[in-house]
């Protein structure tokens, strides 16, 4: 039964960071294909497909035209750029209650090579009644984490050195990833010295801004255990969204709080079992901020927990976005879900580079976190094991 | 209000809310006030979002409130300091801080309402230090 019903089979992520010569609906074909082919299946195979807005036309039916699929279940459930970690969850309830056989989820962005700066890939904002209210004042996504950054050192006095650590992390990372946009290594004074963008966040405390894009597959465990791939088990979801409430505001904890207790219970494990951890890192204190809320320190003491690189793979407790993540390795769309579960699927694999890999990595989580955290957001979180 | 920076651009108004935007042409900032459990919400609509009731009214509000987080940023056309602003009825609205020394703004600072022109629509509201 439900979560043990469903195995990730297949992953792909495109290398391309400029998609130059390329459309939006090629790309989304591209990391379908990808994923599918690596899990030893093909594009016919698949009758169930998950999308976000990123997802050209009228995202699942247009793309089912375009890549041919014979669907029986479709899901655009859009919680931004943590829509694909809940794509799983909803694809393994599918798939639990004999609704589809083979699920495919992608994620892919042009707008860098196209130069169309739109923020969330494929929102249209049209009629979000918030908007007279917050776009005069010129709410960017930095200047919002920079509040809620500025918020949490008030409340719990992290510092910026300590939000540079994670950045710091993820670029030790980075360095061994040869599709990554920035492989260099950079230090604490790195970070803390380079511009401010909306303070306290540095121009390093931000994600990059990248093209490409990520594609997932599962299946049941009768079609899974068929393959060659190694298998890669949902043990737990959950999903939450949190929003200003009127203007009951609080912003020292995210929608990860519900989320990831959901996730862990349905899992029956705890943050100490967890061996790896993909987290969204839009900004370093999106990172500080799910620490927390996952339950991995203490509220408020996420500054801590990240200082001194316990990030860091080989060296810290937890290793995180050991692809270099958001920070450094790339953010199709500005959708950092996908990657996050392709990062971990790799570790689950024993398929992360060598110089990155968790040893025995057998039990790991996927959380991301889509829209503002200043304003409304989703969370999801996955729980993922080797089987 | 600063020099040489261009106007914002004007809010578009929903026919619900049109009260708020006459209010702020006259200089007023009003909020809404849930009949049923009491409490004030921000942004408008016609129904409270604490418990759902349809049973609410516009008021006045003090205008003033403290900053509840902020940033400083150069990447704003108009505004270097966007901020949450507690107001004295409760809720935390979204707005920005003016008139002020951005190095000298902090969390827990009194401020006080003030409007800032629009391109070719009611002004925003804005915030000043006390």
């Amino acid at each position: 039964m439900y979560p043990s019903d469903a195995n990730i089979i297949g992953i792909y992520e495109h290398p391309t960071r400029k998609a130059d010569g390329i459309s939006l609906a090629q790309l989304h074909a591209d990391v379908a294909k990808g994923a599918v082919e690596d899990a030893g299946l093909s594009l016919s195979d698949v009758d169930g497909y998950f999308c976000g807005a990123d997802a050209p036309g009228i995202g699942a039916m247009t793309m089912a035209q375009y890549m041919g699929l014979d669907l029986r279940y479709t899901d655009s459930t859009e919680t931004g750029g943590s829509s694909y970690i809940g794509h799983v969850h909803h694809a393994a309830l599918a798939i639990a209650a004999g609704k589809c056989d083979v699920a495919l989820i992608t994620c892919a962005d042009n707008q860098v090579a196209s130069r169309k700066f739109i923020g969330l890939g494929g929102v249209d904002w049209r009629g979000a009644p918030e908007q007279p209210f917050e776009d005069g004042y010129y709410f960017g996504p930095a200047a919002l984490y920079g509040m809620v950054a500025q918020r949490h050192m008030h409340e719990f006095g992290t510092t910026a050195e300590q939000m540079a650590w994670v950045k710091v992390a993820a670029s030790h990372h980075a360095q061994h990833n040869p599709n990554a946009l920035l492989r260099d290594v950079v230090t604490v004074e790195d970070v803390i010295s380079s511009p401010i963008v909306a303070s306290p966040l540095h121009r390093l405390d931000c994600c990059v801004m990248s093209d490409g894009g990520g594609a997932v597959v599962l299946a049941r465990p009768e079609i899974a255990k068929n393959l060659k791939r190694p298998n890669v088990r949902l043990r737990g979801a959950g999903e939450a969204v949190k929003h200003n409430a009127g203007g009951k505001v609080d912003l020292s904890y995210s929608a990860g709080c519900e989320s990831s207790r959901s996730a862990f219970a349905e899992a029956g494990v705890t943050p100490a079992d967890i061996r790896y951890a993909s987290l969204y890192d839009s900004f370093t204190i999106t990172v500080i901020m799910q620490l927390e809320d996952l339950g991995f320190c203490e509220k408020g003491e996420g500054g801590r927990f990240v200082a001194d690189g316990n990030l860091i793979s080989g060296v810290g407790k937890l290793p995180f976005n050991t692809d270099g993540g958001g920070l450094c390795n790339n953010h199709p769309g500005n959708r950092g879900g996908i990657t996050k579960l392709l990062e971990a699927v790799r570790q689950l694999r024993g398929e992360a580079h060598p110089a990155v890999q968790v040893p025995d990595c057998s039990l790991a989580v996927a959380h991301g976190t889509g829209g503002s955290l200043a304003g409304y957001h989703g969370s999801a979180t996955a729980i993922l094991e080797r089987v | 209000m600063s020099e040489n920076v261009p106007l914002p651009k004007a809010p578009e108004i929903w026919p619900e809310v049109t009260p708020y935007w006459d209010a702020a042409a006259e200089g007023r900032l009003v909020v809404m006030r849930c009949l049923s459990c009491e409490k004030h919400y921000v942004h408008p609509r016609p129904f409270c979002p604490h418990c759902g009731s349809d049973r609410t009214e516009w008021c006045d509000a003090a205008g003033t409130g403290t900053i509840y987080t902020f940033t400083i940023t150069d990447r704003a056309p108009v505004f270097k300091v966007p901020a949450m602003v507690q107001l004295a009825e409760g809720p935390i609205m979204m707005t920005a801080i003016v008139d002020c020394d951005p190095a000298s703004v902090e969390i827990g600072q009194q401020v006080s309402v003030a409007f800032q022109p629009t391109e070719d629509g009611p002004p925003l509201p804005v915030f000043k230090p006390v």
